[in-house]
């Protein structure tokens, strides 16, 4: 079980801050395709993943990186801070 | 004290006063300051800022630790605020404070150019008519290939 959460529009695309997801995926891009593939919604947000960065356990990733012993993985669009 | 991320506004005056006076043995204080402007639409209600809590501090200190081993500084700090903003507010300030001006005056501008794009805030702007995310900008990507 691990941590999904979504920040700025991903998060108002996909409707909700966070959930706990079960889920088999090896791979960021293998729970990218799991989720997209269960509603409408996550198929949008999803729907460009070059527009979208990744973290795990706070640290940045790509979307191939490995997922086991991670807790958190969070998904937004690329910072505008400052 | 080094990495602050808060709601409230802060007091850009007293904030460099004190940063200046505990920066020991500093000859030179560089700061700067991200103000809310109203450029594209003259009709800004108000600035949200979203951040990922957790994930910012750890991100913003990173960027100041890397600061403090590449650079002569006394002292290194950031704030920087979420919620929201109206135009005119202070966003943000990064201070650095060393013996001599160049180290000063860099390791702002690196802090400045890694929090922009590698630290978890995202700006949202509110008008009359819309309620737009701002988006990034490559430029902003690109400046950091200069510190590599």
């Amino acid at each position: 079980m691990i941590q999904v959460m979504y920040f700025a529009w991903v998060r108002e695309r996909i409707g909700q801050p966070k959930e706990h997801v079960e889920t088999s995926a090896t791979t960021v891009r293998e729970l990218v395709s799991e989720l997209s593939s269960r509603e409408p919604r996550y198929e949008a947000a999803f729907a460009d993943l070059t527009a979208l960065k990744v973290a795990l356990d706070q640290e940045l990733a790509d979307f191939d990186a490995p997922l086991a012993g991670v807790k958190e993985v969070a998904f937004f669009p690329p910072m505008t801070g400052g | 004290m080094a990495v602050l991320v808060q709601s409230e506004p802060f007091d850009l005056g007293a904030v460099t006063t004190e940063f200046a006076q505990n920066a020991d043995g500093a000859g030179a204080v560089v700061t700067f300051t991200g103000i809310v402007r109203d450029l594209a639409t003259h009709d800004l209600k108000e600035m949200i800022i979203e951040h990922y809590p957790g994930m910012t501090e750890k991100a913003l200190s990173n960027i100041r630790d890397q600061a403090m081993e590449r650079w002569a500084l006394a002292d290194a700090l950031v704030i920087h605020r979420y919620g929201r903003l109206k135009a005119g507010d202070h966003i943000m300030m990064v201070a650095t404070a060393s013996k001599h001006r160049k180290d000063a005056f860099e390791a702002a501008e690196f802090l400045m150019d890694y929090l922009k794009s590698r630290a978890p805030f995202w700006k949202k702007e509110i008008t009359s008519k819309r309620a737009d995310w701002v988006a990034s900008k490559q430029e902003d990507e690109d400046a950091l290939t200069r510190w590599d």
